[in-house]
């Protein structure tokens, strides 16, 4: 059941100034498991994720990923060991159509990529990743938009479509729900729910009800510490989580 | 669709530069010349500046480079060999690319042009203060370059029309290898460089060696176009690596419209043609003295209403700068 985790964190720590944004973190993080991290604003919570991915170098600890050890590794590094990530604040191509975006994502995992005279168009495997990872965000009917013409939501469903072009095998999700409607939210935790199957992933939500509908493991962060983490029902009746944070009604 | 009435406009325009010698005197011959040589020089400079992101202020010395190496390369009473000058001249600007590129690359926006434009004066220096480059004075090229095939001479270049069809030919080639390269995977990350490149780093793509590649062959690339310049006037001397020249081709760019390959070209027929136009005392009598002053003017009123340069005149709003199809 609880296989070896994929990736793994040692005293994980990263300062701004005085401030420890996250402070001797530990998460394992599973094949097959989506691994849910909550905790208030400020907790720490996408500055792990930006040091998972390379956005941010650690100031200490060590980051295994594979028994490997790529802290402070640049995040295209980080990226082609398959670890894809989505941003909480949008961070897209808005100049270029929304298959454009998802072809480049794709574009990134191919050997042919610095052949410079040959016309992109020409690699269909490429335009064909972009395709289904469009189908599974559910954005395929707006491929031929230009990104910036989106509403919000469906810019929200374009990052995850990015990150899934790529075919990572790890995933880093920074609030995939936030913006979104109700009806792409629910398909977006379907999709989430799906994923988990056959990749790891981490999923940072505010949305509760998201959070316990798809979560294996559940990690609670407050002030750039884990206050607690182990299986979700567990962790919401931790007497701690409940004065520090789910009893303050988020 | 699109596509193919600018496929008819730029075939059409070739074939007015083809047919021109028939028509024009040798002053006009020699000016289109040199405004072609210009415009490779601006196609170059718009890989970097509107479809890489990259505002050099220091393209003038691959221009310079390749103009002294030809200098340099050629003998002084026999002709030098284009087959081997050109390349040579190209190297070398491709040298001095992926050795400052490695370095300038390092920084990004007022500090890349600072640096750029630091290399540039650097290179400047070398040539106006050191043996090699002759000094102030610069070098002549008594003899031009030969082009021979199989022992036949292809092209006669010391023949103004011969020379103009050169030049012609490598400003289409240039176009024609520019527009495929940006249509390529490589071209299409360049794009996505320009948008967005943190993103592209997070995509997994290593974004400094796409950039340092496209350095190094914007920088072989505007050795082509100093080669000829040399080629054509004879001599060579540091002026043209002073960023008085890397400020010319900018302006080159930004007139015609940045990140549109077929802007260079018109921003540099343009502006060459402007300055000919205002500094003419026939037309303007004593205000053609001020002419700097007329072109400032002009160059302030296409910044505000032009904001894609001449080439978004005729254009209709661009759907994307890298279409999807
Ligand atoms: N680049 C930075 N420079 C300085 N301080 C930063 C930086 N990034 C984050 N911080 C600070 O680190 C702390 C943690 O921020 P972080 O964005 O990781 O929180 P979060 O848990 O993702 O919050 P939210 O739920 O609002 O997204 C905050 O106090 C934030 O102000
Ligand atoms: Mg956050």
């Amino acid at each position: 059941m609880a296989a070896e985790p994929i990736l793994r964190t040692e005293a994980l720590t990263r300062r701004f100034g005085g401030l420890t944004a996250v402070n001797d973190v530990r998460i394992d993080l599973r094949m097959g498991e989506i691994h849910a991290v909550i905790g208030p604003n400020g907790a720490g919570k996408s500055t792990l994720t930006n040091l998972l991915s390379g956005d941010l170098p650690p100031t200490s600890g060590r980051i295994l990923f594979r028994d490997r050890d790529i802290a402070g590794r640049t995040p295209h590094r980080i990226s082609r060991l398959g670890v894809g990530r989505s941003y909480q604040k949008t961070n897209i191509f808005k100049p270029f159509t929304v298959l454009e975006n998802c072809r480049l994502a794709a574009q990134s995992r191919a050997p042919h990529a610095l052949r410079i005279l040959s016309r992109a168009e020409r690699f269909r495997d490429l335009a064909r990743n972009a395709e289904a990872a469009l189908e599974l965000a559910g954005l395929a009917q707006r491929a031929d938009e230009i990104a910036a013409n989106l509403s919000h939501g469906e810019q929200r469903q374009l990052e995850i479509a990015m990150c899934l072009a790529t075919a990572p095998t790890l995933l880093l999700l920074d609030e995939p729900l936030a913006g979104m409607g109700a009806t792409e939210s629910a398909r977006m935790v379907e999709l989430i729910r799906a994923l988990g199957r056959d990749h790891a992933v981490m999923l940072i939500e505010h949305d509760m009800d998201a959070v316990f509908a798809v979560a294996q493991r559940l990690t609670v962060m407050v002030n750039g510490e884990v206050l607690e983490s182990g299986m979700p029902e567990a962790v919401r009746a931790s007497p701690a989580v409940q004065s520090a944070y789910l009893g303050h009604g988020e | 669709m699109n596509r193919r009435r600018s496929d008819i406009a730029l075939a059409a325009a070739l074939l007015a530069l083809a047919l021109f010698p028939l028509a024009g005197s040798t002053f006009y011959l020699q000016l289109v010349t040199k405004i072609m040589a210009m415009a490779i020089f601006a196609m170059s400079l718009d890989l970097l500046v509107g479809y890489t992101g990259l505002v050099s202020l220091g393209h003038a010395a691959f221009f310079g480079i390749a103009g002294y190496t030809l200098a340099l390369l050629s003998p002084q009473y026999e002709a030098a060999n284009l087959w081997t000058t050109l390349p040579a001249a190209m190297a070398a600007c491709a040298m001095f690319a992926l050795v400052t590129g490695a370095l300038v690359l390092r920084t990004s926006g007022i500090y890349f042009i600072m640096v750029t434009l630091a290399f540039a004066q650097m290179a400047y220096f070398v040539f106006h203060d050191t043996a090699l480059g002759g000094g102030s004075d610069g070098i002549y090229i008594y003899v031009k370059p030969e082009m021979k095939l199989a022992g036949r001479t292809l092209l006669d270049l010391g023949d103004l029309g011969q020379f103009y069809d050169l030049v012609l030919i490598l400003m289409t080639a240039v176009y024609l290898f520019l527009r495929r390269l940006l249509g390529s995977p490589f071209g299409r990350a360049l794009a996505g460089i320009r948008a967005n490149e943190q993103r592209m780093r997070s995509l997994g793509f290593p974004t400094f060696r796409y950039k340092l590649a496209a350095y190094v062959i914007a920088g072989a690339l505007a050795g082509i176009s100093g080669y000829l310049a040399a080629l054509q006037f004879g001599f060579v001397n540091p002026e043209i690596l002073s960023w008085h020249n890397s400020g010319i081709v900018l302006m080159m760019v930004i007139l015609g419209g940045m990140g549109t390959l077929h802007g260079a070209i018109i921003g540099a027929f343009a502006l060459v043609l402007l300055q000919e136009v205002l500094a003419n005392q026939a037309w303007f009598g004593e205000a053609a003295k001020h002419w700097q002053l007329a072109m400032g003017v002009l160059i302030v009123l296409v910044a505000l209403f032009l904001p894609r340069g001449l080439a978004g005149l005729g254009a209709r709003p661009r759907k994307a700068s890298a279409d999807g199809r």
